[in-house]
């Protein structure tokens, strides 16, 4: 019997080292996809109930985790729970729910988080102190200034608004409207979440998309003018000074269509104009025919000096800018005056306008300044960095001096700040047939030492209200940051 | 030459002996209390960290609970040093270091549900430990079971046929195991398979030798007659009644285990576990073609990630995979003491503690709890393999073959390696009727470690080896143990 007793023994032994074999499997060798299954919400908890970093505008955490007491630890919260001022903010930070992420909470995860590589450090006292440490911080470029009354600009209107320092690429204000609370999303009720992304989602008025960078890109309507300027310059074949034909409709080759000119200014007064006038009215007919001389390639290679068709992450990813190939003439010549095909970001725009001001350097476009971990120590710090040469200096500075005639004396004159040389061109893209346009402004300040560069678009305006929208906006801006 | 003689001497120094020469038995009664008070000591730190802020407010679950694992690992420690000086030393350290981690992991996940099984399962281990003490103070040799052999197996029945009457038997989540008295519910199965373990080893080692030596050798195999295969039909029939009735998958494996085991422990023949495979074999075609629940068991088991299976409100997956989730989640360091999300699995503090232990604990954990059931049975068998009795040898054995299976069907079902069925993990799953039954076992073992280590009038070393000890002075001889007794020794002789 004691023989019988020692084989119950051995398999008794066996059958442990089974279930330790199967244990083995499920704790080690499977866990990875056993965390991946998507009914397995531990990660999700872990993640999106961690004491992620705040991010910081100004000293003032814009988007900061707090204590919660659910499964998950920590709740996210944006500008304190106060949705008027998270909904001014929300097209930056994105949000970081059940459902997904957005924004810099989607761009910056990893170090907000604090699973990046420079995290390294954190992680392994975690491991020691049992305690885990918060996500690294991130501070924006923002200023919270000029964020606020970007969005403040844009309530109760469509469109988007950014400022940039033309010397340095720092994004100063990124605002987008119409916009949503960031919190409703964040909260840990999931049907609560799911109930309001499908409200947000089903929106006519897509509060969720960054219109400043992506999703909807515009027609840039009369801002590719600056484009079709440089492009004349750099040919060597005209100058400011050139007079062109400025008939009131132009016959499209080989089609029936007429393209007419702005009725905005004075550009019926006359029928021959010089390119610093004509850009001053905003006159098409001269552009049309300038980029039909120049030809479609150097028009394309120019607006690709400026960024077009460029991907770009600032870190959010950026939609890039559209210049069509393969267009008959007439085509070419709607598409010089930023309509046809042609499509563009705010950011793009304002990006065109700092590499003016920049003697035609373009800086990386940037909305983060720093990274820092719990323990204070940086990670990452903003330098400035140059994304590419867009323009030689001479022609940037007689398209700076154009388009501070355009200000002075042209259908821009609404920017004009007493006592400083302001840079600015409008823009006014038709929407199809519904006689609704997007009114464009872009320009920089002060003219000879740049701080700000801005792009204005308000959607779904008539002609008129939106020059005054969008050249309203650009003054106040300009002031804001001159009157500091 | 004198080389062995001074090793002799060396040795015949470092192991104390009687006068005679043989060696002298310590009752190791210290160093069980040495392990106790480390077995205390990991059940009472895992309950202070459960809540070391309220844990020196009076009558906190750490005091409390330290006090009941530290009170009753005394009482039965000092009814051992009176009642049965020699017990194994390990048994009793093993079993309060498994009881403390399990309370002390249901109220840890008490403490995130707000929930207050916790203290019912202390007032319960208060009242095993106890009960324990009261049977070592009263059984004072286990061979006085070999006497209601048939008791046991009339009680066996009657336990297992309580769930089924109506007005007693409660069903829960479908399964028909429980009885409800006074607003309480107890599952009787637990306590059956005690019984059932003293009837098998009662009726075997006073057959086995019949059932060895008659019979028809058909080839290499010798077949048992058909009335000594009886009783094996008769556990077949309470297996698959036990399975159709009370839709009881896990104390159905549970039985016939045991029973198969118990089978070959008193006649050492792999035929007989071929015949009882083919039962087990065609039970389960039966049951699974023709037993609905039985059915869907398996089948949740085989398409355990199908989103219909994880989804359906009864008898889905659901339970087990965020069991599995929890696994992995811990790894192989675990989440920390009450770092993990337990509460997210169904029946974390019963069924599925297995599982809220890996997550906290980890593979590290989990293995180190393994390792001490595994020591704990070990101790079981070496008491089977010390005692001289084969009715000691067969109980003991056979309760550790009970605690095996159940260990590889519940860890085993929550791991998916075989169907997920209702059994608890023993010592540590929330239940106080699982909790008394196995401190009987417990019970049990301490008293025939006992009669295997006590020293004897007739000196293990002048027994020659191999030979079954029996001491006849407590139990009637007949001529079927002095058969036994031969054909052990027979046994014995082809071994040496």
């Amino acid at each position: 019997m004691d023989r019988a007793i020692r084989r119950m023994w051995m398999s008794a032994a066996c059958v442990f080292i089974l279930l330790m074999g199967t244990l083995s499997y499920i704790q080690v060798f499977d866990a990875d996809n056993l965390m991946d299954n998507q009914w397995n919400n531990r990660a999700l908890y872990d993640n999106y109930g961690a004491n992620r970093g705040p991010i910081v505008v100004d000293g003032v955490e814009i988007a900061s985790s707090i204590p919660s007491n659910d499964e998950f630890n920590y709740q996210r919260v944006y500008s304190g729970s106060n949705a008027a001022t998270a909904r001014k903010y929300a097209g930056v930070t994105g949000y970081y729910s059940l459902n997904g992420a957005t924004g810099i909470e989607q761009a910056m995860d990893s170090e907000l988080a604090g699973t990046s590589d420079k995290q390294f450090y954190d992680r392994l006292v975690q491991m020691f102190s049992g305690h885990a440490a918060r996500g690294a911080s991130v501070e924006l470029t923002l200023d919270s200034k000029l964020q606020e009354l970007s969005a403040d600009l844009l309530a109760g209107h469509k469109g988007a608004i950014v400022a940039m320092n033309p010397k340095t690429g720092e994004i100063l204000a990124m605002a987008t409207s119409t916009s949503y609370d960031p919190n409703a999303l964040a909260s840990h009720n999931n049907t609560s979440v799911l109930n309001e992304y499908a409200a947000l989602e089903g929106d006519p008025q897509q509060p969720l998309m960054n219109r400043a960078i992506g999703g909807n890109t515009y027609a840039p309507g009369s801002t590719f003018k600056i484009i079709d300027t440089v492009a004349a310059l750099e040919s060597g074949k005209y100058n400011g000074q050139s007079t062109l034909d400025n008939p009131q409709n132009l016959l499209l080759p080989g089609t029936n269509t007429y393209l007419p000119n702005y009725v905005g200014g004075q550009c019926s007064t006359r029928t021959k104009a010089t390119i610093e006038w004509a850009l001053a009215q905003s006159c098409n007919t001269p552009f049309a025919q300038i980029a039909m001389d120049l030809g479609e390639d150097k028009i394309a290679q120019t607006a690709a000096n400026f960024g077009y068709g460029q991907q770009l992450s600032v870190p959010l990813t950026v939609t890039p800018s559209v210049f069509p190939t393969g267009m008959d003439k007439s085509q070419l010549a709607l598409a010089s005056i930023g309509q046809y095909d042609v499509k563009t970001t705010p950011l793009q725009v304002a990006m065109m306008s700092s590499a003016i001001a920049n003697k035609g350097v373009q800086m990386k476009p940037n909305l983060v300044r720093s990274v820092k971990t719990s323990n204070l120590s940086t990670i990452y710090e903003f330098s400035p960095e140059k994304l590419r040469t867009s323009t030689n200096p001479q022609v940037a500075e007689q398209v700076k001096n154009l388009m501070v005639n355009s200000v002075d004396n042209g259908i821009a004159s609404r920017v004009k700040i007493s006592g400083v040389k302001v840079a600015g061109k409008t823009g006014t893209a038709e929407i199809g047939t519904t006689g609704l346009n997007n009114s464009w402004f872009t320009g920089f300040a002060p003219a000879d030492d740049p701080q700000i560069a801005i792009a204005v678009v308000y959607e779904g305006e008539n002609v008129s209200a939106g020059a005054q929208l969008s050249t309203n906006a650009g003054k106040q801006l300009f002031e804001a940051v001159l009157n500091k | 030459m004198r080389c062995v003689a001074n090793f002799s001497a060396l040795t015949s120094w470092m192991t104390p002996t009687n006068p005679d020469g043989s060696p002298k038995v310590r009752s190791r009664r210290f160093v069980e209390l040495i392990l106790l008070i480390f077995a205390v000591g990991i059940g009472s730190f895992a309950l202070y960290l459960i809540d070391p802020e309220s844990a020196a407010a009076p009558g906190s679950v750490w005091m409390t609970g330290t006090v009941v694992l530290a009170g009753g690992s005394a009482l039965i420690h000092a009814v051992l040093y009176f009642r049965a000086r020699y017990a194994d030393p390990f048994i009793l350290p093993l079993v309060v270091a498994l009881n403390g981690i399990g309370l002390a992991m249901i109220f840890r996940v008490d403490a995130n549900l707000k929930d207050k099984v916790g203290n019912g399962q202390l007032f319960w281990t208060g009242c095993s430990m106890v009960l324990c003490a009261v049977i070592l103070v009263f059984l004072k040799n286990h061979r006085v079971l070999r006497k209601i052999t048939y008791t046991s197996l009339a009680a066996s029945f009657v336990l297992l046929i309580m769930p089924l009457i109506p007005g007693l038997g409660v069903e829960i989540n479908g399964a028909r195991i429980w009885i409800s008295l006074a607003g309480r519910t107890f599952q009787p199965g637990e306590v059956a398979k005690i019984t059932l373990a003293i009837f098998f080893a009662g009726y075997l080692a006073t057959h086995r030798d019949l059932i060895l030596a008659a019979g028809k050798k058909f080839g290499p195999i010798r077949l048992p007659r058909l009335r000594d295969l009886a009783p094996v039909f008769v556990a077949w029939v309470i297996s698959l009644g036990v399975l159709v009735f009370q839709k009881d998958l896990g104390s159905a494996i549970l039985f016939f285990g045991l029973f198969m085991a118990m089978l070959y422990l008193a006649t050492a023949k792999i035929s007989w576990l071929l015949i009882g495979l083919l039962g087990v074999g065609s039970g389960a075609w039966l049951a699974y073609n023709h037993v609905d629940h039985v059915h869907a068991r398996i089948y949740a088991w085989v398409h355990a990630f199908d989103p219909q299976v994880y989804n359906a409100p009864y008898g889905g997956s659901g339970q087990i995979l965020q069991g599995v989730f929890g696994l992995a989640y811990g790894g192989l360091f675990g989440r920390g003491w009450g770092e993990g999300r337990t509460y997210l699995v169904p029946y974390a503090n019963s069924d599925m503690i297995i599982t809220s232990l890996g997550e906290e604990l980890g593979l590290l954990g989990l293995g180190a709890i393994l390792m001490m059931y595994l020591l704990l049975i070990s101790r079981g068998f070496r008491a089977a393999l010390g005692t001289r009795d084969a009715f000691g040898k067969l109980l003991s054995a056979g309760l550790c073959m009970v605690m095996v299976l159940q260990l590889f069907v519940v860890i085993g079902g929550v791991t998916r390696l075989i169907p997920l069925t209702g059994l608890t993990t023993p010592f540590m799953s929330a239940g106080g009727s699982s909790l008394l039954a196995n401190w009987i076992i417990v019970a049990l073992w301490l008293s025939i470690s006992h009669s295997a280590r006590a020293p004897h009038v007739v000196s293990t070393f002048d027994a020659p080896s191999g030979i079954d000890h029996v001491d006849d002075s407590y139990e009637p001889e007949g001529a079927t143990s002095v058969l036994a007794r031969i054909t052990d020794s027979r046994e014995g002789e082809r071994n040496g």
